[in-house]
């Protein structure tokens, strides 16, 4: 009795502190932490304040296109649209920015955002009304996204001049600090609200657990999925305007490279891949960790073929530790 | 008629092939020759090798994204070993299946042993099997024998090699699917791992099996990439594994598993690619095609999904 007493207070704390904090984001932020370290011994300017910053600044595109996705795998679908939303939103963005219509040129970022928003609200009603597997659905989307723009730009570069504001919120720093990140963390403000303090948040969270309960209960499980879907539209959007800021273009394939990284930066962060569950703050921490890991292996002239090595066995080895982890829960 | 009746979805499927395969030939320059025939189903087998690999994952309730790197190594690796007296081609097929198999297995652990979900395990170890085509053959590049490459793609007295090959696999996967008890532990497996585990079913040895067999058809694939391209190429993989899924999911094959077989993945896997040879052939401007490809993916899904929409209860479609 004495012994158990005495045993049980420690071991609440300690869960507590998992529950609270999460083991995912405690490891992932070991693993950045050992990362920068490694970095400082093959190249000692990693740990300037300089390069730091710079690495918060590409994690934001990262990072914002992976909270929409976070949103969805949390719903218990995924979406596999990503790559060509936001090759498309950066299309249409330059395209508008570089018309000679003022007005146009205007609205191009508005647009922009809107395009994300019309390709979501598809991705959402099949998956909701047609009831299309999403990862399949999702496929065929990007598909026609693809011949979309193919069709549009004909195969070439696509012509056009990016917005000075998606420029500035790329590239231009306040107090110091990269404006792309100070987006980025507004954006995960705003998503931990959604989640954790209003009631779509507990929705979302339910249907990744069971769709059949939350529509027994009365919930509006069409409307969920596809405002879901939208909003992630918005928000691979929105990291396309910031890519495209940063590269100061848009060209063929630039979303390509970050369906891979997109997913596992919110699984390594701890979001179950089967919905229902999952920390937005493992998502963020999981976006900087794998834009580190990239930095770190670029830096020590990795050839690609080793980086894609590193990565899988990385992601892989982070996941049976989640699994090993949880084993005496159910 | 029973039969039919069972199969109807199966049935639908291969209707709307035989269309489509009739507006292809009504359509084409050439008609119905040999020449046409046998490239259509070369094509075909390419896909169909895949898609069978889809399937058995598809099968335990899964979906394998590594099926595509899989396919991309076992043809790097065919490009190495491909060469030289009969012998060594024997052993260079036997090492390349076998390398596929080792990718499949190596799924299957991380899946079964590791409980990590598919979706995600076969991400991950997708990426690390692509590394290593990469690390093979940074450049695409080798050769295979041509003799066997000429045997396997061209025709046999007017009926496509790759036809009869295609046939020989699913007849010779019918028995084991459907009479033993390990096939048919997959399909409980798919249908529900609880039941099956209550009944007695090795649910592990299933999934296992079921990982490995997807990897062995993807080394298949691989070889018959080798046999059309006479080359290794290490990126060839992303297109691969999208269409398979694709295919499968035309194929009438449930992505919640328990349903399907692998005729219905190789016909699914036909109907893709008889879409976009159609697309080749209509006169569609070439930069349109894509566009439409993807529109007419889109329609099929659809289409297959039209079962769900004529439900008794809404609650049914609530998993």
């Amino acid at each position: 009795m004495t012994a158990r007493a005495s045993t049980l207070p420690v071991h609440s704390r300690r869960s507590r502190l998992l529950n609270g904090v999460g083991l995912s984001v405690l490891i992932l932020a070991v693993g950045c932490v050992a990362l920068i370290l490694i970095g400082a011994i093959v190249y000692p300017g990693f740990l300037s304040l300089g390069y730091i910053l710079q690495q918060l600044q590409i994690a934001s595109f990262l990072g914002v296109v992976a909270t929409g996705a976070m949103l969805v795998i949390v719903l218990g679908e995924i979406d596999l649209s990503v790559p060509w939303t936001i090759t498309g939103t950066a299309i249409v963005v330059t395209g508008l920015a570089g018309s000679h219509n003022g007005l146009l040129a205007d609205l191009a970022l508005p647009l922009g955002l809107a395009t994300g928003a019309a390709i979501g609200l598809v991705n959402g009603l099949g998956v909701a009304l047609f009831r299309v597997p999403a990862m399949v659905w999702t496929l065929a989307v990007n598909a026609m996204l693809l011949g979309a723009a193919t069709f549009y730009t004909g195969g070439f570069k696509p012509p056009g001049a990016v917005p000075r504001l998606a420029s500035y919120a790329a590239l231009g720093h306040t107090l110091g600090i990269p404006n792309a990140f100070l987006l980025w963390f507004v954006i995960g403000v705003i998503t931990l609200y959604l989640l954790h303090r209003t009631v779509y948040g507990t929705y979302l969270y339910a249907m990744g657990n069971s769709q059949r309960a939350l529509f027994l209960a009365g919930a509006r499980v069409r409307t969920i999925t596809v405002c879901t879907f939208v909003l992630a539209g918005v928000l691979s959007s929105l990291g396309a305007i910031l890519l495209t800021g940063y590269t100061n273009q848009a060209y063929q394939g630039m979303g390509d490279p970050y369906l891979m990284p997109v997913i596992a930066a919110v699984v390594i962060g701890g979001t179950s891949i089967q919905g229902g569950s999952g920390s937005y703050v493992g998502t963020f921490m999981g976006a900087l960790f794998i834009t580190l890991l990239t930095s770190i292996l670029a830096v020590m002239q990795m050839s690609d073929a080793a980086r894609q090595i590193i990565f899988g066995a990385i992601i892989l080895a982070m996941l049976l530790v989640y699994r090993s982890s949880e084993k005496d829960r159910p | 008629m029973n039969l039919l009746r069972r199969n109807r979805s199966l049935a639908i499927t291969i209707v709307a092939l035989a269309v489509l395969f009739a507006v292809f030939i009504a359509i084409h320059p050439r008609g119905f020759s040999t020449y046409v025939i046998t490239i259509w189903f070369n094509q075909g087998t390419l896909l169909g090798l895949a898609a069978i690999a889809q399937f058995f994952v598809v099968l335990v309730r899964g979906v394998d994204l590594s099926v595509g790197p899989t396919i991309a190594l076992t043809n790097v690796v065919a490009s190495y070993l491909l060469l030289g007296s009969p012998g060594a081609i024997t052993f260079g097929i036997i090492a390349v299946l076998l390398v596929g198999t080792l990718c499949g297995l190596a799924n299957g652990v991380a899946v079964v042993y590791g409980r990590i979900q598919p979706i995600v395990a076969t991400l991950a170890t997708g990426g690390m099997i692509s590394g290593l085509a990469l690390l093979l053959r940074p450049t695409p590049g080798g050769s295979v024998d041509e003799a066997l490459s000429d045997a396997l793609t061209y025709d046999i007295h007017g009926v496509p090699a790759s036809a009869i090959m295609l046939l020989v696999v699913l007849l010779v996967l019918h028995i084991p699917l459907r009479r033993s008890p390990l096939g048919l532990a997959m399909y409980a497996v798919g249908s529900s791992e609880q039941s099956a585990y209550m009944t007695g079913v090795r649910v592990t040895r299933a999934k296992l099996a079921a990982y490995g067999a997807s990897g062995t058809f993807a080394a298949l694939a691989g070889l018959y990439v080798s046999m059309v391209t006479l080359t290794g190429d290490p990126g060839i993989g992303p297109a691969y594994t999208l269409n398979s899924i694709a295919a499968v999911v035309l194929g009438g094959i449930a992505l919640s598993g328990g349903v399907g077989s692998p005729l219905g993945a190789v016909v699914g896997a036909l109907i893709l690619k008889t879409i976009s040879s159609l697309m080749f052939f209509s006169g569609l401007p070439p930069l349109a095609q894509p566009f439409f490809e993807g529109l007419v993916l889109a329609l099929a899904i659809v289409l297959g999904a039209f079962g769900m929409i004529n439900v008794r209860n809404r609650l049914e479609l609530f998993r």
